[in-house]
């Protein structure tokens, strides 16, 4: 075959679709979307993000991995389900995006800075520490994203709920020194371990 | 080895619009006896109650007048209005069918002069014209109505408002004593051709139907352009009875939504965009008619019908599904909101008013069939396990007028073959 031959062959090969099946959760249910554009405008917040789902699934139809995997929309999905219970298709939209949010945030593509990302990082790294969240450092280390300053800003300007928190033993300062954790650490890590495993090898990060 | 295997000759035909009419008629003709079984007062069902039909914009009253008129001629039916079928028992050739009947409360000595409609005062909801407005309690369904025999509605029976009726006759057609029937006969084959009826809109909670009173259903639509209907023919939304000259016309309200019917209506297309016609008819340029889809399917040789409303300045089109709708106080219109799909432009667009092209759903929906007949996933009427028992017109699937009548002329001919079945066919 000429070159000319596989070129326009490889526009059409849409390589991008196949990896999303692959690779997203309930990737596969992609390509039910007929394009009606009920979950774009049921959004809550549709007017705020770049990509409606109806687009990002046109644009994953259309093989555009770069703009898809480098959009924040999929961060802004607040999980309202609205989209969800209203698609004439039954798509598992919520779960796509949350699926794509996720793809795209492990291989390194997803967008700097992108508030809903890097407070999901923290939460998570915060969280698989000790099986328990530390609210304390959870709060302090949010605050402080930014730096000292607008850190100290931020945490004054909050200091009454904190107060009130503390005052009704929903926050405790000794949290600081590590805080505490669940009874079996160590099985609880192996959890962890295990179901990341589970996910590599489920989204084909198994090197 | 020439008798019939089926001990019972005669073809029930259930339901009397124009299916149940046409399925009834092409037996009669072919010399069976058939029974025609209708539930409400009157034949025409809901073909009866459109104002205009697609494509060549002509008025169902006429196909409607030939069909009645060759029924009034026929021997071999028997009509029976006001009845509903409550069992079916045995199998293809010979089954036993329960037949409930409702009182009319008017016999056959009534010459239809209207004077029980004088007397009396009540007024209940008006199904003729899918309740937008009231009618006498005593009533002739419409003017076409066969049989032409007033009803006299069971709320005033036992009321001086009855009295009155029955004092008003002058034949002494009104019997307020009548009472409920059950009547069990003996047939051979069964069709059915219990038609569809409309989805209920207000489950699509975003659209608001129900609770905006501008929109409306595509139905209700009909009705208003129809100069027998409430507003005389006159396009006056619900609200405030304003003239509405911009509408919306919603597709798929209903219909491709695994949330509602699953099943593409098939006819909601070429409804709407037959209904934009109304709007050019009412208001010339000065309408204006948008029509909301997911793509337009013209079913069939339709697709010339669909470039004619293309052409025509006063309609637009807007590829998208409406997300929601939300009233404007102030006016009391509607305001659509979504996203178009040729562009991914956010829209918030208002109108005057808003006709839901809704769904069909099968009437039999919710109904106990017996256990023999065959349903798809949608409830639409496949047949039955013993081939005696027939699905005809919007019964068997979501069909048109023109299909319907092809539909039932098929389920006539399959009918006709069960009663005229010898051992030696059988055996075949």
């Amino acid at each position: 075959m000429t070159t000319a031959n596989t070129n326009a062959i490889e526009r059409y090969r849409n390589n991008f679709l196949k990896e999303v099946e692959a690779n997203v959760e309930e990737g596969h249910m992609v390509k039910m979307c007929m394009q009606c554009g009920v979950c774009a405008g049921s959004c809550p917040l549709g007017p705020h993000w770049t990509h409606s789902p109806q687009k990002i699934f046109m644009m994953i139809r259309a093989g555009k991995r770069d703009e898809v995997l480098g959009s924040d929309s999929m961060f802004m999905c607040t999980s309202c389900y609205n989209c969800m219970v209203r698609c004439p298709r039954q798509l598992p939209i919520t779960h796509i995006m949350h699926g794509l949010a996720n793809y795209a945030h492990r291989l390194g593509l997803a967008p700097k800075g992108q508030p809903t990302r890097d407070f999901a990082t923290l939460f998570w790294n915060n969280a698989i520490k000790k099986g328990r969240v530390n609210e304390l450092m959870l709060t302090l280390r949010h605050y402080f994203r930014g730096g000292l300053v607008s850190g100290i800003k931020e945490a004054l300007g909050m200091q009454s709920v904190g107060l009130g928190l503390f005052m009704a033993k929903r926050l405790n300062p000794m949290e600081i020194f590590g805080g505490h954790g669940v009874k079996d650490l160590k099985g609880f890590h192996a959890i962890v371990a295990k179901a990341k495993e589970i996910e590599d090898r489920k989204k084909g990060f198994t090197a | 080895m020439t008798a019939s295997i089926a001990t019972n000759q005669t073809i029930l035909v259930v339901g009397g619009g124009i299916s149940g009419m046409t399925a009834a008629l092409e037996a009669a003709e072919c010399g069976k006896q058939v029974i025609l079984v209708e539930k409400t007062p009157v034949l025409g069902g809901r073909t009866a109650r459109l104002y205009r039909y697609f494509p060549k914009m002509c008025h169902p009253t006429c196909g409607l007048e030939i069909n009645l008129r060759r029924i009034k001629q026929n021997r071999n039916i028997r009509l029976m209005t006001m009845t509903e079928v409550t069992a079916v028992s045995g199998s293809r050739g010979n089954y036993s069918v329960t037949l409930k009947v409702a009182p009319r409360f008017v016999n056959e000595n009534c010459t239809a002069c209207g004077k029980c409609a004088e007397a009396v005062t009540a007024e209940v909801s008006n199904p003729w014209n899918y309740g937008l407005d009231k009618m006498k309690a005593a009533y002739l369904p419409h003017n076409m109505a066969y049989p032409q025999r007033y009803v006299i509605d069971p709320s005033i029976v036992g009321t001086p408002e009855g009295e009155k009726a029955k004092a008003a006759c002058p034949v002494g057609a009104v019997d307020l004593d009548m009472k409920e029937e059950t009547v069990t006969l003996s047939v051979g084959a069964v069709i059915y051709a219990t038609g569809w009826r409309p989805y209920d809109a207000a489950k699509i909670q975003p659209y608001g139907y129900g609770r905006f009173a501008n929109v409306i259903t595509s139905l209700e639509f009909e009705r208003l352009a129809d100069p027998q209907g409430p507003t005389g023919g006159k396009i006056l939304r619900p609200g405030d009875g304003k003239e509405a000259k911009n509408i919306a016309f919603i597709q798929c309200a209903g219909s491709r939504d695994e949330n509602h019917l699953r099943h593409c209506s098939r006819i909601c297309c070429m409804a709407s965009l037959k209904q934009t016609q109304y709007v050019r008819e009412a208001f010339g340029d000065q309408g204006k008619s948008t029509i909301y889809y997911i793509d337009i399917r013209a079913i069939d040789r339709f697709e010339d019908f669909y470039q004619m409303v293309q052409k025509d300045a006063t309609v637009s089109f807007v590829k998208s599904k409406v997300a929601k709708i939300v009233e404007n106080a102030e006016n009391g219109n509607p305001v659509l909101h979504g996203v178009d799909t040729e562009g991914y432009h956010r829209y918030a667009t208002e109108h005057d008013l808003v006709v839901l092209a809704v769904g069909m759903e099968p009437e039999i929906t919710g109904v106990k069939l017996p256990d023999d007949v065959i349903l798809d996933s949608s409830n639409f009427i496949e047949g039955s396990k013993d081939g005696g028992m027939f699905g005809a017109g919007a019964a068997s699937s979501p069909l048109d007028v023109n299909r319907s009548v092809q539909s039932a002329t098929a389920a006539s001919l399959h009918a006709i073959q069960v009663i005229r079945k010898t051992a030696s066919t059988e055996a075949v």
